[in-house]
Order: structure tokens, then C-alpha cells, then sequence
């Protein structure tokens, strides 16, 4: 086993059941465990739904920290399509050639800095850093607005010990009060400014609105694009030859990034509420209960994948649920793999190999499951090609 | 050479001639609207989806079981539907006339 490896902590639940029950602080979860049950859950919004008390649909549930709808992926079909139409120009963005070389020169230039031959620690001096600065041109803000995001960690609504943290939550939302305000009074080309000044059905999009957007930007894409940047960091250095590929092959790097999201599955799984009685994998589901799509473990579907715990650097059919399916699909995709992508481009063009010095996984535990998503600290050596 | 003609969902009607590769990366690198090709024609995000002519649809052959899995839970599917990063340009195809699903 490689430190790199990712095991797959639901297989047998998955094969005898297709379904897993935790406990989420006193409201339980079903997972759903299978593509297909998955996939059927995810699209199913009338039965499996999104809109609930804000905070409920997310496991572990955030609904003692938060008040704010995080839209629009706290709000249902037909309502959802709105939000989402507006929201989709502007999140397409990275596959613009400008927004592309400015990514390139971030990318590049953090790669270049720790290329000096001092060891890096992965997660906090570049995945983070990386991530942060990445979303000032999400954001379309001065790069220096990284440096405060940077500063409050890997988390937005976690401190260390892993637990919610609702001080450490009020810390974003003053912050987004604050620069929601300044845009008010002075609006420029930011998304601050063009949520306040947007139409959604034809009603002006409201500060509360606007923060809701903001507030799933600020949480959804930041432990989930760190995880898959510090994970594929791990990845490449445990396999030279897949890094050597990649080099060689570059018409392969597309494939590999939907490859790795398949098997890193940053974000773990999503709830539901279930608004009928109902069942899952012959399991009652009772209405105001919650099940969850568990993205990972339908990404290891034997039934759909070959090999499903081996990276295929070049899998063709990899119809993979990493970004979540259906209405709700990530709304940050693109972005996401714009990274991927120009990381991997910068890698193959500036780094021979890399050299893992130290690891310790960050475990997620639900219950009878311990699930590896990425690391507490990873330490490397970025090697000159 | 295969000529494929999109039609897109505004009733505009393109022309494109290519010899290999898939007919998602045609539509892309041609700026087909309605065409997306997100995860690059893994099969993973349907944003590729089409309906095949209905006097065509043995042309363009037939969706492998994970393709018509991921058909099955996409919008405006029906009998003639593709996912076209799963369709291989062939010299076969010149003729085919796709309507853009989105
Ligand atoms: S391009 Fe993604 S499914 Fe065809």
C-alpha cells in the first residue's frame, strides 16, 4: 500500500445493503451508497429535497451556525434554475483564455517559489495558498485579499479540533457583511457588486441572497479544492512514472483530472430531507428524515467501474458523481478543474519529481466508517526538471 | 471527410466537417451552443447531449449501458438521444444531422 492510497471504506455496506445509517447529532442519516441510487436520489428533488431550515441538508449539519440559505444549492427546482442561470456565465468564466493565463501565472508562480529546494508543507504553504488566491479571480478581487482568507485557515466553519465552530463562521460572515456593504455604497466588477445588482424572475437579488451565494463560494470550494490539489500533490510524487505519463501524454491530462476526482471524491456526500414517506434500497425512508448522496462510494461502484480502487490514468467511460449529479451538480466545477488542469500543465513543465517526506491523513469518521480524505499535513520536495 | 449538421436550440443550423475524433470535441472547439463538453467526454456530465435525426439514429449507433444510464436521468431525453462525446467520427457518419438537447 502506498501513502497516496485512498481506500474504499464502504465496499461492504455498498455490496450487502447499498445503503449505511449514522448518526449526525441528534438527526440521522441514511447514505445512499450506490451510482445508481445515488444518481436516482439526486435527481429525484421533489422527493430527496434541498430546501429545508438552513444547514440541514449538509452533513454534518451546520444548523447551529448558520441562519443564512446558501443558494442555489439550499433551494429547489423550479426556483433553483433562476439562481442558477445567473450564476452560470459567471462560474464558466475560467474557460476564458484571459482568466486561463492568469491562473497560469498564480499556478506558476507558487510553484517557481518552492521550487528553491526546501521541503514544503502542501496543505497550509501551497494548497491553501493556491486555493485562496485562485479565488480572487473567482471573486474578480485585488489578489491581495488572499492574504486575509489565507489567514483563517483551511477551513472556514471548522477549527482545528475538526468540530463546527460557530465563532470561527461569524468570522466569514462579518467579512461578507462588511465587503457586501462596501459594495453597496461603491459598486465596481466584482461578484460582491454583480450579485447586488442582479435579477433573479425578475426580483432584485437581496444583501441576504447575495451572501448566501457568497457563503457557499467562501465554504463549498474550499476544503474540497484543497483536498484534490494536496491529494494529487501525493498522488505524483508516490507515482514518478504517472507524472512521467502525463508529461509524455498530454493529451491525457483531461482524462486523468476526471480520473482523480473520481477517486479522491473530495466532498464525502451531501443530504437530503425527504419529503414523502418513501424507500431506499427497500429501507423505509420516512418524510423529515434525512438520507445522504454519498459521492464517495458511488465513485467505487464495482458494478459501474472496472478496477474502481485503482487510478486509470487514461479511463474513457468514467461516468463519475465527484461533482455531485443532476440539478445540483458543482456549481465551482469548472473552476475546479481549471486548476487541476494548469497544475498539472505547470508540474509536467517545471517539476521532475517530487519527493513525499511526511503524511498524516486527515480521517473523516461517520460512524462504523473512517473515510480518508486528504491530509493534516503532507511535507514534500518539489524537484527542478 | 463526414459533414454532421447541429441544430441548435435557437434553430440555428452548423455545418462542420472533420475526419476523427469525437463529435463533442467538434461542437466545442466549433462553439456549438449547447454544447459543453464539461468533463471533456468521459461520460461523466451529459452536457454533451443530442438527438440524433429519427431516420439516423442506426448511423450514429446505438448508446453503450453506461451511456443510456446517464441519458436516463438527463433532461428532454427520448428515444434519440446520444451522449456525442460517445460517437467516434467515422467517414459512416457524413449526413448526420443532431439537434442540440440544451
Ligand atoms: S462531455 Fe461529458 S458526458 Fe459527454
Amino acid at each position: 500500500m502506498k501513502i497516496s492510497d485512498i481506500k474504499d471504506p464502504f465496499v461492504e455496506a455498498r455490496q450487502q445493503k447499498g445503503y449505511a445509517q449514522v448518526s449526525d447529532q441528534d438527526d440521522p442519516v441514511t447514505m445512499m451508497l450506490r451510482l445508481k441510487d445515488v444518481r436516482k436520489c439526486a435527481h429525484n428533488a421533489k422527493t430527496f429535497s434541498s430546501e429545508d431550515i438552513p444547514g440541514r441538508i449538509v452533513v454534518p449539519s451546520e444548523v447551529n451556525i448558520r441562519t443564512t440559505r446558501q443558494i442555489p444549492f439550499e433551494v429547489d427546482p423550479p426556483k433553483h434554475k433562476g439562481f442558477r442561470g445567473l450564476l452560470d456565465p459567471w462560474f464558466k468564466r475560467p474557460l476564458e483564455d484571459d482568466y486561463k493565463q492568469k491562473l497560469h501565472s498564480i499556478v506558476d508562480k507558487l510553484v517557481t517559489e518552492n521550487l528553491a529546494g526546501n521541503s514544503v508543507e502542501v496543505i497550509k504553504e501551497f494548497s491553501l495558498v493556491l486555493q485562496s488566491r485562485a479565488l480572487t479571480l473567482l471573486l474578480n478581487t485585488p489578489f491581495e485579499d488572499s492574504k486575509l482568507w489565507i489567514s483563517w485557515g483551511t477551513h472556514v466553519f471548522r477549527s482545528e479540533g475538526d468540530a463546527l465552530d460557530g465563532d470561527k463562521a461569524q468570522v466569514l460572515y462579518d467579512y461578507l457583511d462588511e465587503k457586501l456593504d462596501e459594495a453597496l455604497a461603491n459598486p465596481s466588477d466584482d461578484l460582491f457588486s454583480v450579485l447586488l445588482g442582479a435579477e433573479v424572475d425578475g426580483k432584485k437579488m437581496s444583501k441576504e441572497e447575495a451572501k448566501g451565494v457568497l457563503i457557499l463560494t467562501f465554504a463549498g470550494g474550499r476544503d474540497t479544492v484543497i483536498n484534490a490539489v494536496s491529494n494529487t500533490i501525493a498522488y505524483l510524487a508516490d507515482h514518478p512514472e504517472s507524472l512521467q505519463r502525463l508529461r509524455d501524454e498530454p493529451e491525457i491530462r483531461g482524462r486523468a483530472i476526471e480520473e482523480f476526482i473520481r477517486y479522491f471524491s473530495p466532498l464525502t456526500h451531501m443530504g437530503r430531507v425527504v419529503k414523502e414517506d418513501t424507500q431506499v434500497c427497500e429501507h423505509a425512508a420516512k418524510a423529515d428524515t434525512r438520507i445522504s448522496l454519498c459521492w464517495a462510494s458511488a465513485n467505487r461502484d464495482e458494478t459501474v467501474f472496472e478496477n474502481p480502487n485503482e487510478i486509470v490514468l487514461d479511463r474513457k467511460l468514467n461516468p463519475h458523481v465527484g461533482f455531485g449529479f443532476s440539478h445540483h451538480n458543482c456549481l465551482g466545477a469548472t473552476h475546479a478543474r481549471q486548476i487541476l488542469s494548469t497544475l498539472i500543465d505547470v508540474f509536467c513543465e517545471k517539476v521532475s519529481t517530487i519527493d513525499l517526506l511526511d503524511a498524516q491523513d486527515n480521517i473523516e469518521h461517520w460512524d462504523d466508517f473512517d473515510r480518508k480524505v486528504g491530509y493534516e499535513n503532507l511535507t514534500v520536495k518539489f524537484n527542478k526538471a | 471527410m463526414a459533414k454532421i449538421t447541429f441544430i441548435t436550440q435557437d434553430n440555428e443550423s452548423i455545418t462542420l466537417e472533420a475526419d476523427s475524433g469525437s463529435v463533442m470535441a467538434l461542437a466545442v472547439e466549433n462553439g456549438v451552443k449547447g454544447i459543453d463538453g464539461d468533463c471533456g467526454g468521459v461520460c461523466s456530465c451529459a452536457t454533451c447531449h443530442v438527438h440524433v435525426n429519427p431516420s439516423q439514429v442506426a448511423q450514429a449507433g446505438e448508446a453503450s449501458e453506461i451511456e443510456a444510464d446517464m441519458l436516463e436521468l438527463s433532461d428532454n431525453a427520448n428515444e434519440f438521444s446520444r451522449l456525442c462525446c460517445q460517437i467516434e467520427i467515422t467517414q459512416d457518419l457524413d449526413g448526420l444531422e443532431l439537434t442540440v438537447a440544451n
